[in-house]
């Protein structure tokens, strides 16, 4: 297993105070809280933070973490030496979410702490509740999908370790659901106790950055480009939808930037979303000496300042 | 086809628009006792769907479970929580914006 350098990872120096320690352990858990950042690995850097400062705050644990000595770094591989643990009794209390601490954590301070110290279970307690993300593509929203997913699921085996389980599931992704938004499948948490029932699953949907679409709600927004001439004269032209391709009129005289609202084209639902299309003028390359001739006959026979409005 | 449908199907719902959820659904889904979403309640970050008994819409959970968590783990009371879950959503509402404009956020 690998070496972890709680220090490090709580950015104080060894001989830090036990006030350093907490203040350092605020700052960096208000900064990487998953339900704040938007990082990528906050989840992973918060539960590191907290197994550190699991360690770090306790006396008795710090004092056993420092007898290992300094000279390891983070990453490095690392056994237990021999007699370790011998001198020192940990008087422990709950670890609070200490199911996710590291092997690292679990051979220095026991298994015991890793179970969260949840007291009895009286015989109807309703088994705990899963949560999980899961990231779909716009399609499967348009039309609904069925998916298989993997949810990594933390077990306790016969011998009390835990051990991680990989739990295949078909989920039904329904029509018309949104970033955000919740699916529960009743039943599929933890099983209950004697007589309880079981918990239930909650996935958590987010969208793959879609190549085309832009997403919100239940709205979809699409650049198109479109000729100069097309947007002054108006003209019909293609425009992909999640449903397939449409035609779409432009009205004459559009100008860049202009937001033309196909009405129920977005994810379906009650209300149906919209597809909005932002039309954005392409201007053909000046590559030939007729295309600049073109630029140039433009230039004197058209009467036009777009600086009109700053007065200049 | 292939394996997956071998796997069995499960009933599902949208949490947020299919399901209502009691004081004691929530109290559960939260671990937690109804004292603290009864404050929750008090404090406008939950809001309970007619008289009691109370229904609270199923959004109300993913909300609960945030002010919760910060209130656990960031040691902030629970006005603090509710004060912090007003401002994200008013950053995702930008970020929800900034989307629309063509950002990667």
């Amino acid at each position: 297993m690998e070496y972890k350098d709680y220090y490090k990872i709580m950015g104080v120096a060894r001989n830090a105070t036990q006030d350093e320690i907490k203040r350092a352990y605020r700052k960096l858990a208000r900064k990487y809280h998953p339900d704040v950042s938007k990082e990528a690995d906050a989840e992973a850097r918060f539960k590191e933070l907290g197994e550190a400062y699991e360690v770090l705050k306790d006396a008795e644990k710090r004092a056993a973490y420092d007898q290992l000595g300094a000279n390891w770094k983070g990453g490095q591989e690392f056994s237990p030496p021999p007699n370790w643990n011998s001198g020192f009794e940990f008087s422990g209390g709950s670890a609070g979410d200490a199911a996710d601490f590291s092997d690292f954590f679990a051979s220095l301070f026991g298994r015991e702490f890793r179970a969260g110290g949840t007291g009895r279970t009286p015989p109807h307690a309703k088994g705990e509740d899963h949560h999980a993300k899961v990231l779909i593509d716009l399609e499967d929203s348009y039309q609904g999908a069925t998916r298989t997913i993997t949810l990594r699921v933390p077990m306790v085996d016969s011998q009390g370790h835990v051990v991680t389980k990989d739990r295949v599931l078909n989920v039904t992704i329904p029509k018309g659901i949104r970033a955000g938004q919740h699916i529960r499948l009743s039943g599929q948490g933890s099983p209950g106790a004697a007589q309880g029932a079981a918990g239930d699953l909650y996935l958590e949907i987010e969208f793959r950055p879609h190549p085309l679409y832009r997403i919100d709600g239940r709205d979809l927004y699409l650049d198109l480009p479109v000729t100069p001439w097309e947007a002054a004269l108006g003209a019909t032209v293609k425009v992909p939808t999640p449903g397939g391709i449409i035609e779409l009129k432009i009205p004459e005289g559009s100008g860049s930037g202009r937001k033309l609202r196909l009405k129920e084209r977005g994810i379906p639902g009650d209300p149906p979303g919209d597809l909005y299309v932002m039309l954005a003028i392409a201007l053909p390359p000046a590559d030939t000496e007729a295309a600049r001739d073109l630029y140039r006959k433009m230039a004197q026979e058209l009467n036009f300042n777009p600086r009109a409005k700053l007065g200049v | 086809m292939s394996t997956e449908n071998k796997l069995p199907q499960y009933a599902i719902c949208i949490l947020e628009e299919q399901t209502q959820l009691t004081l004691d659904d929530l109290c559960h889904a939260c671990s937690v006792r109804a004292e603290q979403i009864i404050e929750l309640v008090d404090l406008g970050v939950l809001e309970p769907l007619g008289r009691e008994p109370w229904k609270f819409g199923g959004a109300s959970l993913h909300r609960a479970r945030i002010a919760l968590r910060l209130h656990h783990d960031l040691d902030i009371d629970l006005a603090g929580a509710a004060l912090a879950l007003e401002l994200l959503d008013e950053i995702e509402s930008l970020r929800a914006r900034l989307r629309v404009l063509g950002g990667n956020y």
